[in-house]
Order: C-alpha cells, then structure tokens, then sequence
C-alpha cells in the first residue's frame, strides 16, 4: 500500500510537472517504488530470484538516468530550457 | 513490535519528502527531498532483511544517481521559475487521475490474500552470500550482459555529451 502510494507521487508529478529534470526524478520515484514491491513480495515467498531482478531494474534505471540527463543537457543546451513545452514540435 | 513501528516512520518519512518534491518548486530542493526519500527506502530494504539491495540502493541511488542530478541541476542555469505554468484544470485532472490510480491499486492490494511462506523480517535469501550464489549460478548471462549495457550507456553519454553537433 505504501508502494502504491509512492508510485501514485510518482504518476502526479510527471502529469503536473513541466521541469523535465523533476519528471526524470519522478520516474525515477516510481521505479523505486516498484522495486521495493518486487523485493517485498521475494521476502515473502521466500524466492531469490525476485531480489536478483530488482538488481537488474537496478541496472538498467542507472544507465536511463545517465542517458536522460545528458540529454537534458543537450536540450538546454540548444533551447536554454527544460520545459517540455519546447519540445512539442516532437508530438506529429 | 519495534520494526512495525520504524516501518511507519520510514513509510511517513518516504511519503511525506515525495510530496514535498512535488510542491517544493526549486529543482534543487526536489532533489534533496528525493535523496530523503531514497534512504526511507534504503531503510525499508533493510528492514526486509535484504542487506545486499540495501547496500546497493544506497550507493547507486544516494551515492551516484543523487550527485549526477545534482550536478546537472547546479550545471543547468534553472533559478528562473516557470513562465507558463500548467493551467489548474490540467493538474486537477492529473491528480484525480493519480489518486485513482491508486485508489485501484490499494484495492487490489487488499484483496490480495498474501499466501505467507515465510515472515519477511526473517527470510535469509537477501543476505549477500545467498544471493551471490543465485546471481553467479542462474543468472550468470544477464549479468554479463548488463555489463554491455552500462558500456552503452556511458557511451551514449559520452556521444551526447560531446562539444561538436552530432
């Protein structure tokens, strides 16, 4: 229930947010949120296998955020901002 | 029980720094505010008897997630705040959609009959010898593979990073 709650911070803040940094991190909060589920449903079943899989979202969640942020370097690099809003042309 | 009661804490303590990263309307605040929320998280791994996530959530997420935002936060030029924020009936839609959401989780969660194999505060699987048997013996390509991953995406960033135009 308290990952739930976590996840649900996570899903407001990238539908309110127009700082993309602050969408990265909320993403960011629902990937955690999920894993601590994961790990809390391995504790119970008493199955490793659940735990090696966190650290794998574990991986993968590293190299997204290193990706992530670079890009959002490069976009305010060309744009001198980070609202999403500038990005629009991306929609058609 | 004691551990009933730091698992509260650490779920108020969690709960509370991500909203609070969600009104605070520096970037940098944000930030801190995920850190506090990261190691409520890194408490409630601990509290599960996984010692080896713990660990590695602590130094992945606090030690090197935290400074790369950090950084990126003090190396982008962000003291301005929003010229145009959202109007009030997007965020009002986007809340009652979350609360929804997980108003839907928070269901199915109680519904669920958790068929209890073994308490969680007891389990042994997440001390580091466990799961370094597993990891080096079932999962050993994954592994491997992950490797050529990170490489990616360090050169990825690398290339992204670079000062001429790609």
């Amino acid at each position: 229930m308290f990952c739930s709650m976590l996840f649900c911070i996570g899903v407001i803040g990238v539908l309110i947010k127009r700082n993309a940094l602050v969408i990265l991190m909320s993403i960011e909060l629902m990937i955690n949120s999920i894993n601590l589920l994961l790990a809390a449903f391995s504790a119970y079943s008493n199955d490793p296998a659940g735990q090696i899989f966190v650290f794998f979202i574990m991986v993968v969640a590293a190299a997204e955020v290193a990706i992530g942020l670079a890009i959002i370097v490069l976009i305010y690099k060309t744009t001198h901002s980070i609202d999403i809003d500038v990005l629009n042309k991306l929609k058609w | 029980m004691f551990s009933n009661y730091i698992f509260y804490f650490l779920s108020a303590l969690a709960l509370y720094s991500g909203v609070m990263m969600l009104l605070s309307k520096k970037p940098i605040h944000s930030v801190l505010y995920l850190t506090l929320t990261f190691f409520a998280i890194g408490g409630q791994y601990i509290l599960l008897n996984a010692q080896f996530l713990a660990i590695v959530h602590i130094i992945v997420y606090a030690g090197a997630i935290m400074v790369l935002f950090l950084f990126t936060v003090m190396l982008l030029n962000l003291n301005k705040d929003d010229r145009s924020p959202k109007p009030i009936w997007v965020k009002a839609a986007a809340i009652i959609a979350g609360v929804m959401l997980g108003m839907v989780l928070i269901g199915v969660f109680r519904g669920y009959d958790l068929h209890l194999v073994q308490h969680p505060m007891e389990s042994q699987i997440g001390l580091v010898k466990e799961l370094g048997k597993v990891l080096y013996r079932d999962y050993m390509l994954p592994f491997e593979v992950s490797s050529i991953l990170f490489l990616t995406a360090m050169v990825g960033a690398v290339l992204l990073g670079k000062k001429e135009q790609i």
